[in-house]
């Protein structure tokens, strides 16, 4: 995997805080997603996972679902996503993730989906439903030849030696669910599973991990960024866009919730 | 073996288990011990037993003499229909609260359509005194109320599941939710033979009783251990799974799914998956769905909201494939034709899933000689109000 990929960068430059957004692209507008990922990386995200809607995401809580909807019925498919893409790289620096379902990508054409991935400037993807195995037979070489990263999810139920199997087969970064649910669910830090955390930090693993699941506020992100590189915010920040304000105020007001400015 | 599912959970290129992490350690544990546990001596014991002595079987195998008569030819009726709780279902949710007992689980889920598999499932967790929640489309609690109210008596709790389209799909994505968030101490009793592996097959497993009786019990009619084809209804594919498996090998056995054609194969109001979708994953396992050219999964319609979903078994989408079944499809009209017909020549009201076998019978050459089995998956009563809107009685 060659260095110039922009999630090893971002990795080498911060081994900590790192702020990670969520979001659904063509929510809660169809047009919304370019500047939703300039507004994101302006007020400071280090990081972002672009949400590509699926009709049936079973590893998603209502949030993340509804705004699926929304976009589809909008219009958002994977291929008007790469058209908006397009020209992305002009003004957007920070790595950029594509966070979906494996059957959208099936039908768009594995193949031509890694190649457009890598025009447009994509560094990794996010896929739950492409488990290690199927990855490791018929994906693999798909990605590694179009530079993209896979990046897989560990869970409290994950056994160490999974852990370690997970940890050989990934590059970029390891994302650290935080409890057992789906997306959205309402963590406070006391629920959150120190006993895992630890037992994962011990594991001397070679990928740095980001928490995500349940991370909504200041209190969770700090409470997650000790215990890994940085946090991953979604259902939280989808739910702030369902305001009647400018796009530009409702995200510079939710990053302020969370992180102090940059 | 051609058609036994591989090492890997796939049915030539369909099956597999596309699983969230999430979902992992549970889909291993039934993946490492499902064929251990259900081929010990203490389950089959159990699951015999329950067969014979709580859900009445070996249901019947009945030949229709006035049906026979009319289309110039035998026909079989496997009566499923007269199982406790009124389908095949049961078979399914007998063997898989064997299972969830003896993997140490406490706490049941299962999605339901119409209601008759959250029913089978309430009524085993009722049997075993085990916590029940059933996950139903928020739109079929309210058209399958009584089912509902049966589920509850039972001691289940149902959930509406509000998201999507509100029906058997969504109701599906809220239990494997469910499961996500509850990954110690529950098993999910998927309904068909549908979903990540090892469902399809052990699905597949627990209803084979089905063709296991057909064979003995044609051995009593006609003295051959074999009919000329098999007919059953195809949402998931769970009944036909059943009818089917012990004649997979037999390739001088016909066999035929009928799917739900809803309004016409040409409308977008139909549930007929083989006819009319492509290769993807849906519910974790690789087989055919109906589908946009974004991979959206389009939403289904069916008289009968048993065989209202968007997917197949990986099974069948095999069976289809390598041609050693034929899938045909029949409309709400055809189908409530046949329903009529079978209760007017044998005094039987079969439920609307079933009747879509039945509606094959005009869509196929019959022989004087054949032997025709068709499974009649379950009765009509959950259907009443359908059929009574419809015939005007």
């Amino acid at each position: 995997m060659s260095t110039q990929n922009r999630i090893n960068q971002l990795f080498e430059k911060k081994q900590n805080n790192i702020f990670s957004v969520y979001f659904t692209a063509g929510y809660p507008d169809l047009n919304d997603t370019v500047p939703t990922i300039q507004l994101l990386e302006q007020n400071g995200a280090d990081l972002i996972e672009i949400g590509m809607p699926f009709s049936d995401p079973v590893a998603d809580g209502p949030v993340i679902q509804q705004s699926s909807t929304v976009a589809l019925k909008n219009g958002m498919s994977i291929k008007k996503l790469f058209e908006q893409l397009e020209n992305i790289r002009e003004s957007v620096n920070i790595p950029l993730i594509l966070m979906g379902y494996v059957n959208p990508v099936m039908q768009y054409g594995v193949e031509a989906f890694c190649q457009k991935c890598q025009e447009v400037g994509i560094d990794g993807l996010i896929i739950p439903d492409l488990p290690l195995n199927v990855y490791q037979e018929e994906y693999q070489t798909l990605f590694e030849k179009y530079g993209l990263h896979n990046i897989l999810l560990i869970t409290p139920q994950t056994s160490d030696e999974r852990i370690q199997e997970i940890d050989n087969a990934s590059s970029g970064f390891i994302y650290m669910v935080s409890s057992s649910s789906t997306t959205g669910i309402k963590n406070k830090a006391s629920d959150f599973h120190v006993d895992y955390f630890e037992r994962v930090n011990q594991l001397s693993l070679k990928n740095p991990r980001l928490i995500g699941f349940g991370i909504s506020n200041r209190e969770t992100f700090d409470n997650a960024c000790k215990y890994a590189a940085g946090a991953i915010i979604g259902s939280a920040f989808v739910k702030a866009l369902d305001q009647k304000l400018t796009l530009e105020e409702r995200i510079s007001g939710f990053v302020k919730t969370v992180v102090s400015p940059a | 073996m051609k058609y036994q599912v591989d090492k890997k959970g796939y049915y030539g290129e369909f099956g597999g288990a596309f699983i969230p992490e999430m979902m992992h350690p549970n889909i291993e544990e039934l993946q490492q011990k499902y064929m251990e546990v259900i081929n010990s001596y203490n389950f089959r014991q159990d699951f015999i037993q329950l067969l014979k002595h709580y859900v009445g079987r070996p249901s019947p195998l009945y030949l229709a003499k006035r049906l026979s008569e009319k289309y110039g030819s035998d026909i079989y009726l496997k009566r499923e229909d007269l199982n406790h709780t009124g389908s095949h279902k049961v078979n399914n949710t007998i063997g898989q609260i064997l299972l969830a007992k003896a993997l140490g689980k406490k706490r049941i889920i299962a999605e339901t359509g119409a209601g008759q598999h959250g029913v089978a499932t309430a009524t085993v967790c009722a049997l075993m005194g085990m916590k029940c929640v059933v996950y139903m489309g928020a739109l079929d609690v309210e058209r399958q109320a009584p089912n509902v109210k049966k589920m509850r008596m039972l001691g289940a709790e149902v959930i509406p599941a509000v998201s999507g389209n509100q029906t058997l799909k969504d109701a599906t994505n809220e239990a494997m939710r469910d499961w996500i968030r509850n990954p110690v101490d529950t098993h999910y009793i998927i309904g068909s033979v549908v979903g990540p592996h090892p469902y399809p097959d052990m699905v597949t497993q627990f209803q084979a009783v089905i063709s296991e009786e057909i064979k003995m019990q044609l051995d009593e009619h006609i003295g051959r251990e074999y009919p000329t084809r098999v007919i059953a209804c195809v949402g998931g594919g769970s009944n036909a799974a059943g009818a089917f498996y012990h004649f997979l090998e037999n390739e001088e056995v016909e066999l035929i799914g009928v799917e739900a054609a809803g309004k016409g194969v040409d409308t977008s109001e139909t549930a007929a998956t083989l006819t009319l979708g492509n290769v993807g994953v849906l519910h974790s396992s690789r087989s055919m769905l109906m589908q946009t050219d974004d991979g959206q999964i389009v939403e289904p319609y069916s008289i009968s909201a048993g065989l209202d979903y968007p997917g197949i078994g990986p099974l069948h989408a095999h069976l289809c494939k390598t041609h050693r079944a034929k899938y045909l499809w029949a409309t709400d009209q055809e189908v409530l034709d046949a329903a009529l017909e079978l209760t007017q020549l044998e005094g039987i009201i079969p439920a609307l899933e079933s009747a879509h076998a039945l509606a094959a019978l005009k869509k196929i050459e019959l022989k004087p000689t054949d032997v025709t089995v068709i499974n009649l998956s379950g009765r009509g009563d959950k259907d009443m109000e359908t059929y009574l809107s419809h015939f005007g009685y």
